[in-house]
């Protein structure tokens, strides 16, 4: 599709309009996205995002491996995040099958999960910072996820793609010593977070640089269907881990972070700046709270091995950390799933860009691709 | 409100155009007429009480037994906190939709993730075309049917192949 659009310069002339080719390599994109940037001058028209280079058809994928033989590939979703994406699936097979996980199952997951939010969390706000041209605060990030991954090698031997979770609970319980390590993480963590921002988030030239810009406001939020910290950035008071709860977290007692303009606008891109930093101290509260109340018991259910669940569909909705991810899951009654659909939080980030770009410099796409926090591979799946 | 509520305020509206409020085994669902799914969304966006100002999630799947594709739409209010799914099955051989990216603009992705790997047409789109394939790729890769093209541009997409190809 290609618009031509009137062109005229501050002094009413007609001049010509550029289109410009961001990508697919292109080292602020997250992995591997393009962009048709249509530009008068510095100022975008449009920024038409062309996705699906990373697209590993994990879904047809899911149909030809069978239930349990997917739970790897569900790493490769989300692969920032990749325990995020473990529950989901293992949720939506739990509840075709109505099998119930044990509650200290229930927690390492969410011990899991948490964990694994924070990573992905320092992950982002690192690259926003080294994407507005400050490199030292990513590598400052990098090393306190780098500790994150250690800990999570101790618990399941992977780094990256943790294939973790089973359907019914975890692969294994937690490791020796390993409450105590965590804690004292956690107790190195939290005044790196506030330091960070010391170093970063509230630095001048970085604020305005972000504030103000790109600025998506409630309703448009929600009618995109933006999720998880992009949405509350602009203000939506809407946390699937408290509103529709799932798991245990209806044992934690956390708060919403949301995005309230205290540099710009509500909505603005160093609103959802903001929300993933304070998110990652609300991550914190939780991991204590499930550090200390974690119960004995067996973390996995007894789950057949040729599993088939009843016929029937599910929608479940979790809180990964880029946000609400929808899993659609249909069963035929058979060994292999009939249909699997991932609504991530990256895809319909993806989607408003082309709304939010009108009018935007050039150089402030990668700061809307960096404050949504979008991940190529889970765009394309 | 409860799902018992919306379907009692849609069948009051749009009488048989909405079918009965299937209890499904985990979560309830309304099957509409493709013709009024538009109309339908308008309503459940615009009625008080309603107000389902989100599109959070839009699936389909391919039933080749049944001669159709389901389209399935998973609503959500952030107002009011409740959620309802829809259902709109499609004839298999021409599945036609109508879009209802006027109503939420966040369909018009998901309904051409549909479009391109299930082929199913949303009449009205704006920008209809394939999204996480090429433009040219061959065929609706969630068809349950679908037979994948030997090659794509010279690029074997079969491993063995890989084996014996000549080497020119």
């Amino acid at each position: 599709m290609s618009v031509e659009l009137e062109v005229h310069n501050s002094q009413g002339l007609p001049t010509e309009e550029m289109t410009l080719n961001m990508g697919p390599q292109h080292p602020s994109t997250h992995g591997v996205l393009r962009f048709i940037v249509k530009a008068d001058g510095e100022v975008m028209r449009r920024a038409i995002p062309d996705i699906g280079y990373l697209h590993r058809s994990i879904e047809k994928i899911a149909e030809k491996v069978g239930w349990h033989g997917f739970m790897p590939y569900t790493d490769r979703v989300d692969y920032v995040a990749a325990m995020a994406c473990n529950q989901g699936w293992a949720m939506a097979a739990e509840q075709l099958a109505d099998i119930e996980v044990p509650r200290r199952g229930e927690y390492c997951r969410v011990i899991a999960a948490e964990l694994s939010r924070i990573c992905s969390h320092l992950l982002g706000v690192g690259a926003m910072g080294m994407d507005m041209g400050a490199i030292t605060p990513f590598t400052h990030a990098i090393r306190e996820r780098d500790m994150i991954m250690d800990l999570i090698e101790e618990l399941c031997g992977a780094r990256l793609t943790f294939n973790y979770m089973r359907i019914g609970g975890v692969a294994w319980d937690l490791p020796h010593g390993f409450v105590e390590k965590v804690s004292h993480y956690l107790d190195h963590l939290e005044p790196v977070i506030e330091e960070f921002n010391q170093l970063l988030g509230f630095n001048r030239i970085y604020v305005k640089r972000l504030a103000d810009v790109a600025t998506v406001d409630a309703d448009m939020a929600i009618a995109w269907g933006l999720v998880g910290p992009n949405l509350r950035g602009s203000g939506v008071d809407f946390d699937v881990r408290r509103d529709l709860p799932y798991s245990v977290y209806e044992d934690f007692d956390f708060d919403v972070p949301l995005g309230s303009g205290e540099m710009g606008s509500i909505g603005d891109s160093w609103d959802r700046y903001i929300v993933r930093m304070r998110e990652m101290v609300e991550s914190i509260r939780i991991l204590r709270q499930a550090l200390a109340g974690i119960p004995e018991g067996p973390v996995i259910a007894r789950v057949a091995r040729n599993f088939k669940p009843p016929v029937g569909d599910v929608h479940v909705k979790i809180e990964a950390p880029r946000g609400e991810q929808s899993w659609y899951v249909s069963s035929d009654g058979s060994e292999y799933p009939h249909r699997v659909h991932i609504r991530t939080g990256s895809f319909t980030a993806m989607g408003i860009i082309d709304r939010l770009s009108h009018g935007l410099m050039i150089a402030d796409l990668v700061a809307v691709i960096a404050s949504m926090d979008i991940v190529a591979p889970e765009v394309d799946r | 409100m409860d799902s018992t509520g919306i379907h009692a305020a849609l069948r009051g509206r749009f009488d048989t155009a909405v079918g009965e409020l299937a209890p499904g085994p985990f979560e309830p669902s309304i099957e509409v007429d493709a013709s009024a799914i538009e109309a339908v969304c308008t309503f459940l966006r615009d009625e008080e009480g309603l107000e389902f100002d989100n599109l959070s999630n839009l699936s389909g799947a391919d039933y080749p037994d049944l001669e159709r594709i389901q389209a399935v739409y998973s609503l959500f209010s952030y107002k009011q906190r409740h959620s309802i799914t829809l259902r709109v099955n499609a004839d298999r051989a021409a599945p036609v939709i109508p879009t209802v990216e006027a109503v939420w603009p966040a369909a018009n992705w998901l309904e051409r993730e549909i479009f391109d790997l299930l082929g199913v047409e949303f009449s009205g789109h704006c920008d209809l075309r394939r999204i996480l394939l090429p433009e040219d790729w061959v065929g609706y890769p969630l068809r349950k049917d679908y037979e994948e093209q030997p090659d794509y541009h010279g690029i074997s997409t079969v491993r063995e192949s890989l084996l014996t190809m000549k080497k020119d």
